[in-house]
């Protein structure tokens, strides 16, 4: 254990602050999938309808989403934008309003995919029934998207909460952030910690998107057609 | 002509600028079941989703019961409940229960109580031989199956008549049978029906009155749909009906 420098974990509070680092990590991937996820059957919706100029612009919005490093992006909003428009926003903030940006594209796009799968005589038979748009979206073609869409979205949910350790370049303290900063002042001590650590932080980054991803297996099955 | 249900007058149907129905004209009295054929792409299909403005029609009118079924009218929700439809297949909702199929519309749309349309379901689903399947999924039953669901599922609005586009055509030989005997119950119960199909023999049976339809336009009709299957007066049903014998 002393060679690979886990030791330094269990010094103090060092642990805990790991954990504090893994909560913000977390939380702003939280949040962020769920922006998304609103916004993205929104936009998933719009990408659908038959209008030239709505469709042009949501492959323009995808597309930069799909070019721009999310680095770029992040550097843009938070060093960007608040000299240019002179507002204040916390690293946070800035973490949260780049991830949905870009979860709402994808995810747009995942809905977009999920949507015209859904075959044409679903929406004529609910028709034939009677139902209004309305109900008929609500209970017919929402349930079958949103089934269709789980295990499309985990793979983008994982990847935002992998790439959240983006943002201790905008100054956030998250877990790699973290780590770094234990390796750091056990530099002396314990000049392996850099391989202990780090490992305990990939860990935590698998204990955290394994479930979720074993979830999408298990409901993927559960709703087999 | 006091008891026409459904009044179809001079209507025009076209894709862009292809015409598939002409100037067609046809009056349904209430109880009657009417059995429609003619070769694929005649329109037989295209007329019943007319019916109930799955399609919009670019002339002439719809009328049930004097009042005009258009697309975009706003009570065309009103009058869809009015007529019931059938398609082909895969039009049951796959992640419902076959209870829950049935019963969305009532609770949803005519908003009658959980338990009243709960319990018609049970009645209608007993009466198609399927009372036991009522909480399987539709992926669990077999395309046969998944059809009588179908009709239940129509028939728990209580309409007024019963559109039936090819039920069968996607069937495995058979599961036909299963799904024509229920077709045929109903039609002894009075129920009012347009079928298209492309079985036969069924349709000699079932019908009250045949028309054969080609181009969008009605070539022939009969009210003794055993003379008609047999010694068809036009020479475009005779040589149609020719194609479904094999003879050496």
């Amino acid at each position: 254990m002393q060679n690979m420098g886990i030791d330094v974990l269990f010094k103090g509070r060092n642990f805990l602050r790991l954990l504090g680092g893994l909560w913000v990590a977390v939380r702003i991937s939280l949040i962020s999938v769920a922006i998304s996820i609103v916004l993205g059957i929104l936009m998933g919706m719009l990408m659908t309808l038959k209008n030239r100029p709505v469709q042009i612009l949501c492959r323009i919005y995808l597309e930069i989403v799909r070019i721009m490093p999310q680095m770029v992006l992040l550097f843009i909003v938070y060093f960007g934008t608040t000299r240019v428009f002179g507002w204040n926003l916390s690293a946070e903030y800035a973490a949260i309003i780049v991830f949905s940006f870009w979860g709402t594209a994808e995810m747009g796009d995942l809905v977009r995919g999920s949507l015209i799968s859904i075959p044409k005589i679903q929406y004529e038979s609910a028709r034939a029934l009677g139902m209004k748009e309305g109900t008929l979206f609500r209970h017919v073609i929402l349930p079958q998207t949103v089934r269709r869409l789980i295990p499309l979205s985990i793979n983008l949910i994982t990847r935002m909460i992998k790439t959240t350790s983006l943002v201790m370049m905008i100054g956030m303290v998250e877990v790699l952030k973290v780590a770094q900063q234990i390796i750091e002042a056990n530099r002396k001590s314990s000049p392996n910690a850099a391989f202990g650590v780090f490992f305990v932080v990939f860990l935590l980054y698998f204990l955290i998107c394994w479930p979720v991803s074993r979830a999408a297996v298990y409901l993927e099955k559960r709703w087999a057609e | 002509m006091d008891n026409a249900l459904l009044r179809i007058e001079h209507i025009e149907k076209a894709y862009d600028e292809h015409g598939v129905i002409h100037d067609l004209n046809l009056v349904v009295e209430k109880g009657e079941v009417i059995v429609i054929i003619g070769p694929s792409g005649c329109g037989k299909s295209t007329l019943l989703r007319c019916i109930n403005a799955l399609e919009d029609i670019q002339g002439g009118q719809i009328l049930l019961d004097g009042v005009p079924v258009k697309r975009d009218a706003r009570n065309i929700s009103a009058m869809r409940q009015k007529i019931g439809m059938v398609f082909q297949s895969y039009d049951l909702f796959p992640h419902k229960t076959v209870l829950d199929n049935i019963t969305l519309a009532p609770i949803k749309v005519q908003k009658r109580t959980r338990k009243d349309a709960e319990e018609e379901a049970v009645a209608l689903l007993d009466r198609v031989g399927l009372a036991d399947r009522r909480d399987d999924y539709p992926r669990q039953l077999s395309g046969g199956q998944k059809q009588r669901v179908a009709i239940v599922r129509a028939l728990s609005m209580h309409p007024e008549i019963l559109l039936l586009d090819e039920i069968t055509a996607a069937l495995d030989p058979e599961m036909v049978r299963e799904v024509l005997d229920v077709v045929l119950t109903l039609a002894r119960s009075g129920i009012t029906m347009l079928i298209v199909t492309h079985e036969m023999s069924f349709a000699q049976a079932i019908a009250d009155r045949v028309i054969f339809l080609e181009n969008g336009q009605i070539v022939e009709e009969s009210r003794d749909p055993a003379k008609f299957f047999t010694e068809p007066e036009t020479p475009r049903a005779k040589e149609f009906l020719r194609t479904f014998r094999y003879e050496r």
